[in-house]
């Protein structure tokens, strides 16, 4: 037990120290890699839950994928954050305000299982104990065959934001040469390349 | 005290030991492959390789090593300087960190998690960021192309490589490496009636997967022909241009134990890990590690051909065959597997 409350001060140190960096790193870089350390905790603390399969998919996801588009994106465009900082403080209420409605909902969840126990027990499929079931079997039954149907359409709702950013970024240029795979491949050499003798001192 | 040393003390030992073991083990197996690598690419072009350090130039990667290290490390000038000491570092202990989960043999494995092949996967996605980093902090050109251009090319190629994992663990029902070589012990030749054998293996029943498995880990390790990153007719080194001596070193070690990584993964999901080709006594006789490393070592030669035989893609082809034929392919696959799965029984 001292082992693992020593593993969850360390990562939960290490997370919110560099959440903290996150916000006041000067370099936008260093952010995004301060983000990326906090992600890389916050897996810890799954791991520590218990939860394998979801502190594994937060690296595969967030870290592996999300967070190296971040990082591309914020390495390729020369934002002048410096002149965004100023402005901070104009946005401080809003933040404010996010931040009060975040911490509401906490207290509200933490209070409310405190309170009253039994809601916590009122899950509408109770989990199995980790000894007969796996959480990542635990995680399949609920989304693949409790909530098949809830899970599509999310997946639903995914495709269309993708074909919306698709349809607004696609621009049919015409002037543009484009490689056409299956002639190129098709290509033989009978038509491509015609053996032609060429009389000395005469030339094509 | 002698509970707290029994509970704590001894185990962590017991674990700093272990992981010292296996990492020098690897260390050695990938000086040697490295020299393979070169041997290879040799033998192709009909040249002799290293030859001069040791008989038959078999410590030409300690001299190699020894070089590097007793080199100064240049900073550029204009570099981020912690980040860009810390790019090779963190290559390097990814690449390293994977190998916790890898089991070399029935119960050879330092730590035997439950979600060993997502860990594996999550690991090696997080590899393109010593890529990444090391390409911004250098300031210059040449590596932040190569830096993008790794990053772009790695996570393209993941996806695909995530759903041939899927294939595979759809068949197995686990996601524990050592249960996914286990459950290769029966399979097609089994079912036909003969003694376990290596038709029983994945490559066989899953062979379009391990095609897709095999070439997208090319591109997942910069290989050649999709070592765009680094493409030295085009970026001089890529993101390691600004690099040398030790760092240069780490950066390249980090390199080759995710090769060496992939070899052992495709031996696991697909090659049948540590079991013997064919179940008879004098094979089943020699020790699981030998035929780990022996089918390992084939699949790092298949790997050292292709580097020697096939030219440079360019980036377009890269991304075209990635997303365009890899990943739609692979899906259908997953679903196919899943639909045979199903009507057979078999899962």
């Amino acid at each position: 037990m001292g082992l693992q409350a020593l593993f969850f001060y360390l990562f939960a140190f290490i997370a919110i120290a560099s959440a903290f960096m996150v916000i006041s790193a000067r370099n936008p870089v260093h952010s995004v890699l301060f983000l990326i350390l906090t992600f890389f905790n916050a897996a810890g603390l799954f791991l520590l839950t218990g939860a394998e399969f979801l502190a594994m998919i937060l690296l595969v996801v967030y870290v592996g994928a999300v967070a190296v588009l971040f990082l591309f994106v914020v390495m390729m465009l020369d934002v002048d954050f410096a002149a965004l900082r100023t402005k901070a403080l104009e946005y401080a209420p809003v933040g404010a305000l996010i931040g009060i409605i975040l911490a509401l909902e906490l207290i509200f969840v933490i209070g409310g299982s405190t309170i009253s126990p039994e809601i916590a027990k009122k899950a509408a499929v109770p989990i199995p104990a980790l000894t007969e079931r796996s959480n990542t079997q635990a995680l399949g039954d609920v989304l693949y065959t409790h909530y098949v149907y809830f899970f599509q359409i999310a997946g639903l709702v995914l495709l269309v934001a993708m074909i919306g950013a698709i349809v607004l970024t696609l621009k049919h240029r015409t002037n543009v040469k484009r490689q056409n795979i299956s002639a190129q491949v098709a290509r033989t050499p009978e038509t491509a390349v015609s053996i032609v003798k060429v009389k000395p001192g005469q030339g094509i | 005290m002698e509970q707290f040393f029994f509970t704590y003390v001894l185990p962590a030992l017991i674990i700093v030991g272990q992981s010292l073991l296996l990492l020098v083990a690897l260390l050695l197996f990938i000086a040697y492959i490295l020299l393979a690598d070169r041997k290879i690419w040799a033998a192709v072009q009909m040249r002799r390789g290293p030859n001069v350090v040791g008989p038959w130039g078999l410590f030409q990667s300690f001299a190699d090593l020894l070089k590097f290290v007793l080199k100064e490390p240049v900073i550029p000038a204009g570099a981020n300087k912690g980040v860009f000491l810390l790019a090779p570092l963190v290559a390097v202990t990814l690449a390293l960190a994977t190998w916790a989960v890898i089991p070399l043999n029935a119960g050879w494995v330092i730590a035997n998690i439950n979600v060993g092949i997502l860990y594996v996967f999550a690991i090696s996605s997080l590899e393109v960021y010593g890529i990444i980093m090391g390409g911004w902090a250098s300031n210059s050109k040449y590596p932040f192309l190569g830096a993008l251009r790794s990053a772009a090319q790695m996570v393209s190629y993941e996806v695909s490589i995530g759903f041939v994992i899927v294939t595979v663990l759809l068949t197995v029902g686990s996601l524990n490496l050592s249960d996914i070589v286990m459950s290769q012990a029966d399979g097609l030749g089994t079912k036909l009636g003969l003694p376990p054998s290596l038709i029983d293996w994945n490559w066989l029943a899953l062979f379009p997967v391990f095609i897709i498995f095999f070439i997208s880990a090319l591109a997942e390790t910069n290989r050649p022909p999709f070592d765009l990153p680094e493409a030295e007719s085009e970026l001089v080194a890529g993101f390691m241009v600004e690099y040398g001596s030790t760092p240069y070193m780490m950066f390249m070690l980090g390199e080759y134990a995710a090769i060496v990584l992939m070899c052992a993964l495709t031996t696991i999901l697909f090659l049948g890990g540590w079991l013997p080709p064919v179940d008879v006594w004098f094979l089943n006789w020699v020790p699981g590690i030998i035929w780990f490393l022996l089918k390992a070592s084939m699949v790092f030669f298949m790997f050292g051909l292709v580097k020697a035989f096939v030219p440079r893609y360019r980036y377009d082809q890269l991304m075209r065959l990635g997303w365009k034929v890899f990943l739609p392919l692979s899906l259908f696959f997953l679903i196919v597997t899943a639909f045979v799965l199903k009507l057979t029984g078999w899962a």
